[in-house]
């Protein structure tokens, strides 16, 4: 399969990159790992008459933890946190989804800001952006922040415009007696989810949850935020009573539609499932019982 | 219809080649180069019989564009052999019966050479996870994995 005719610019910097899609407005499209835009292209579900290619834009591929914050360059690949010792001692929550997300060879292509910015709600680090907090740093004209749970606005929609591209996420590093967990069902090495649930908890000093961060992916046209169940679990002890209760608030939240991977009876109960098995890994990685 | 001169070396060579903006690098290898050890299986990214080391990493081919290899090092399968002596995991693959049909062997070659460059004495796990990405319909994988095994031995 041959995409539609296009342009091909290669940005040097991000810069230019910006300029260029200043020039080419609506026509354009930022091409970054390109494992999901090039599919699309090749398939014809779509076509852009410019391309700009932000590979070769140096300074954006990066993880590193500075005053209390993880940054991560958006042009960051997937293999790359896959390899990152920070990533794997201190956030489990991703050590937890990169294995998961495609196939090897695809990882060495795909990157973060393009799992994130791309606005698919099959793709995996949105809802575990959300759950952790994070921040999108959003370059344009200016310079601008969007909360990981105010960017998706819809399917294949989010906050960022045409003329902006996305390039550091921002991750608050966790406190002591922190934990996190994403727990994904999929049919086969390199499907999407049938579901998924990404939590991030902070436990007190005598193991009430403090603060809790709960989101879905594939659970309908965007990331969904579990916002009820997490504010149903601070203040309270995480026990088994507890978890399935948030559990179960958390997957009403979800409106899968029905496709080849199951009903949406099936995908809203294993919303559930896999919310309860989140929790319990994230309390117990974060000292809990 | 935006034209672009690229360079690359491709298996140790210097070539060059003017490239329209959307052709993918799996048509530059076969197409253009002429070389046809590299397939094209699914071509939707999933099945990796069009997999090539590029910069040192294993990657579908036919989801990069040709024009993003500019300055690149590429290898294909044809780039493994060294001298009239095959590589240790064609030998592997030759020794244990790793393939039937052959159509996705020069994928699975180029894959798992890269795995042991990475990691010398790679687990059956290991193996498995780096072949993930590569499917086989004919061996069920077995003699695959046996195939990386007797490479990594005679590599160490």
């Amino acid at each position: 399969m041959i995409p539609a005719a296009f342009d091909y610019h290669r940005a040097d910097t991000l810069d230019e990159a910006l300029k260029l899609l200043k020039k080419h407005g609506d026509d354009a499209k930022v091409l970054s790992g390109g494992m999901s835009l090039l599919p699309m292209l090749k398939l014809r579900l779509a076509s852009f008459a410019h391309l700009v290619d932000i590979n070769r834009v140096p300074g954006l591929d990066y993880i590193k933890e500075e005053k209390g914050t993880l940054r991560i360059g958006a042009m960051t690949r997937q293999a790359a946190l896959e390899r990152s010792d920070v990533i794997k001692s201190k956030y489990p929550i991703l050590a937890d989804a990169v294995p998961l997300i495609a196939d090897p060879l695809v990882r060495n292509r795909g990157t973060i800001g393009g799992n994130v910015a791309n606005g698919d709600p099959g793709n995996d680090q949105p809802a575990i952006m959300i759950a952790l907090g994070a921040t999108f740093i959003v370059r344009g004209a200016k310079e601008r922040s969007v909360a990981a749970n105010q960017f998706y606005k819809g399917l294949y929609d989010t906050a960022l415009a045409r003329s902006e591209i996305l390039t550091e996420i921002r991750i608050p590093v966790p406190p002591p007696k922190s934990g996190g967990a994403y727990t994904k069902l999929k049919r086969k090495t390199g499907d999407f989810a049938v579901a998924a649930a990404a939590v991030q908890l902070t436990l007190g000093k005598y193991g009430a949850v403090e603060r809790a961060g709960i989101a879905l992916t594939n659970a309908g046209l965007m990331p969904i935020e579990a916002v009820d169940a997490a504010k149903y679990l601070v203040g309270k002890m995480p026990d088994e009573k507890t978890i399935a209760e948030a559990a179960k608030m958390a997957a009403a939240k979800s409106a899968p539609s029905a496709d080849r991977r199951g009903s949406v009876e099936y995908k809203k109960e294993m919303a559930r499932v896999l919310t309860a098995r989140a929790l319990h890994k994230a309390v117990q990685r974060a000292g809990g019982s | 219809m935006a034209m672009h001169k690229i360079s690359v070396t491709i298996n140790g060579a210097a070539r060059e080649a003017e490239v329209e903006s959307r052709l993918l690098l799996v048509h530059l290898i076969r197409e253009v180069f002429r070389m046809t050890g590299t397939h094209v299986g699914c071509d939707t990214s999933h099945c990796g019989a069009c997999t090539v080391v590029l910069d040192g990493n294993p990657v579908k081919s036919c989801t990069v564009l040709a024009v993003q290899a500019d300055g690149s090092k590429i290898t294909t399968v044809e780039g493994l052999e060294q001298g009239g002596k095959l590589h240790p995991v064609q030998e592997g693959f030759t020794e244990k019966h790793g393939l039937q049909c052959g159509f996705c062997t020069p994928g699975m070659l180029m894959t798992t050479s890269a795995l042991l460059e990475r990691n010398k004495n790679p687990s059956e796990q290991q193996i498995r996870e780096a072949i993930s990405g590569n499917l086989c319909r004919c061996t069920g994988y077995v003699n695959i994995v046996k195939a990386v095994q007797y490479a990594a031995e005679k590599m160490r």
